[in-house]
């Protein structure tokens, strides 16, 4: 099943150094472990908080690099420095950020519902966390390869759903309510073709372990999957609630949505929350579609996953830099109309592929891309011609357009358009 | 073999303690620090009142709005069923085809065309559509 679990793992090694002596690991070069026979259950939960104490901390420290990181590429995309005091290059301005928030003052409303409102932010911070037990950062690093990776990471990442809700009712504020109605909308919205779009890839690998998912990429599935991956690149960003998908806490509008009445840590939990999303999207587009942590040798495989990672994350500040917010009815009719149906395309032509060649390699793989490329460029350009209306449709005035009695003779054109100011 | 099965949930479950705790104990040291007058409380009738863009709250919980959302639930319980019954499908899809073919295939067209017979009423009836029509009049 899980043979990766059983030869590699950095917590098998780990487990093994402390019990040495235990059957599990008589075939390995470790002859005697530090701990004596029989206290197997005591070298499982060591070998668990050392695993688990690298992963948390890794997230922990990754998302301080990456508030870091995010402010210094907004400033270079708009043309300024970005935060350049604390530190060489500003690198300890989020760690500092995050000692201020932490000694904020912290206010509850008079009106709020207390229990609902301190448990909300743990209820977004720890599935945030927990999606990133199954991931594997490079050979053997991983906590847990479930067998049923794929649907772990959807389950877990859905209940973010539940904690917006609890967050906004709690806090009794109806901006925060309207915010939170629009945010479950979306979510639940995006949360079918983010599922949808990753079928094709689980039929091609033919498991949900992310491991064997890493373990069938003879080529990367984004060449294979282009489809997919558009379709699930564009809602994994909808699900972080990040810009072009913000309006769920679009400040113009709702002030911060359902943030409004948090301050002080229980802020700073939502906050580490949407950047630890947004980590774990990156993760998860490089293991599904980019191969994770393959590469070739001389480099270790750590690096690869990083250098894939950081990739991703740069194209996702990138789209947030560049697209304007989009209106709540656009968004829905973008997730139902467009990227369902997209998803539908990906599944039929991918299962009519797999059914030519079942079990496909490396080869075989190629004449799918070769094939996937033109379908899916012509299925998101004949979506975009359903679903989209064409620019300045009604610029120029129609024959039956009703005329006014000021025509243009009043206002020369040349004097509006300001070309009589000179010319150099 | 069951063994390493139940080991890595055991794993898993001490990895969601241990995701639980993390906030929680941020929280607890930020509320600590109340103690040691690192962090303020000076609470006022001002500073509990909900934020609406700094004006005076004019009501409290119960806000009205719009029916739509409903809609988007009943689609999503739809059609993450759907979801629901793709996966399994999926993950045995390229055995199954090895097995008989195309039989394979056309038993799960079956179940997408009942699907998008679904989907393509849904749109009918602009249920996908957050402004239909009737309201625009």
């Amino acid at each position: 099943m899980n043979h990766l679990f059983l030869d590699n793992s950095l917590w098998r090694n780990i487990y093994c150094v402390l019990a040495g002596e235990s059957a599990e690991c008589a075939a390995r070069d470790y002859s005697s472990g530090f701990l004596p026979g029989g206290m197997e259950w005591l070298a499982f939960l060591l070998a668990a908080a050392a695993i688990i104490g690298i992963v948390i901390n890794a997230v922990l420290g990754g998302v301080i690099v990456l508030i870091w990181g995010e402010r210094r590429l907004f400033g270079r995309f708009q043309s300024r420095t970005g935060p350049n005091r604390w530190g060489p290059f500003g690198t300890l301005t989020s760690v500092a950020d995050a000692v201020k928030t932490m000694f904020k003052e912290d206010l509850v409303p008079a009106e709020a519902d207390r229990i609902l409102f301190n448990l909300a932010p743990v209820l977004i911070a720890a599935p945030a966390l927990l999606v990133f037990s199954v991931i594997p950062f490079g050979v053997g690093t991983y906590v847990a390869d479930l067998n049923v990776g794929v649907l772990f990471i959807m389950a877990v990442t859905s209940l973010t759903t539940l904690a917006v809700l609890t967050a906004a009712w709690s806090s009794a504020n109806r901006i925060a309510i309207l915010s939170a109605l629009r945010s479950v909308a979306l979510l639940i919205s995006y949360e079918i073709p983010m599922a949808l779009a990753l079928v094709g890839v689980i039929m091609l690998a033919g498991s949900m372990a992310l491991g064997d998912i890493i373990a069938a990429q003879g080529i990367p599935f984004i060449l294979v999957q282009p489809l997919g991956f558009f379709v699930f690149f564009i809602a994994a960003m909808a699900e972080m609630a990040r810009a072009p998908f913000d309006l769920t806490e679009a400040e113009s509008e709702l002030a911060a949505g359902y943030l409004n009445d948090y301050a002080s840590m229980k802020f700073g939990l939502f906050f580490l929350a949407e950047f630890m999303a947004e980590l774990s999207t990156s993760a998860i587009v490089t293991t599904l579609f980019l191969s994770g942590w393959k590469g070739f040798d001389p480099i270790p495989s750590h690096f690869w996953f990083a250098a894939k990672l950081i990739a991703v994350l740069f194209v996702i500040i990138w789209f947030r830099m560049t697209l304007p917010r989009l209106r709540v009815d656009q968004v829905l009719k973008f997730a139902w109309k467009g990227l369902f149906e997209l998803t539908m395309i990906n599944i039929i032509v991918t299962a009519v592929l797999i059914a030519i060649w079942p079990q496909p390699t490396t080869g075989q793989l190629w004449i799918m891309a070769a094939i996937n490329w033109p379908v899916a460029i012509i299925s998101i350009w004949g979506v975009s011609k359903l679903l989209g209306t064409p620019a300045y449709e009604n610029s120029q005035p129609s024959a039956d357009a009703p005329t006014y009695p000021v025509a243009s003779e009043s206002i020369p054109a040349a004097s509006v358009l300001g070309a009589d100011k000179g010319g150099d | 073999m069951f063994e390493d099965y139940f080991r890595q949930y055991a794993l898993l479950i001490i990895f969601a303690a241990a995701a639980v705790t993390v906030p929680i104990g941020m929280l607890t040291m930020s509320y600590l620090a109340q103690f040691i007058k690192v962090r303020p409380s000076r609470p006022t009738a001002v500073k509990e009142s909900a934020y609406e863009g700094g004006m005076p709250p004019f009501s409290s919980r119960p806000a009205r709005f719009n029916f739509r959302y409903y809609y988007y639930a009943l689609l999503f319980v739809v059609f993450d069923v759907e979801t629901v019954f793709l996966f399994p499908w999926a993950v045995k899809y390229g055995v199954m085809s090895q097995q008989f073919g195309f039989a394979a295939l056309g038993a799960v067209f079956i179940f997408l065309i009942v699907v998008t017979v679904g989907y393509a009423y849904a749109w009918r009836k602009q249920a996908l559509e957050w402004v239909t029509n009737d309201d625009r009049s």
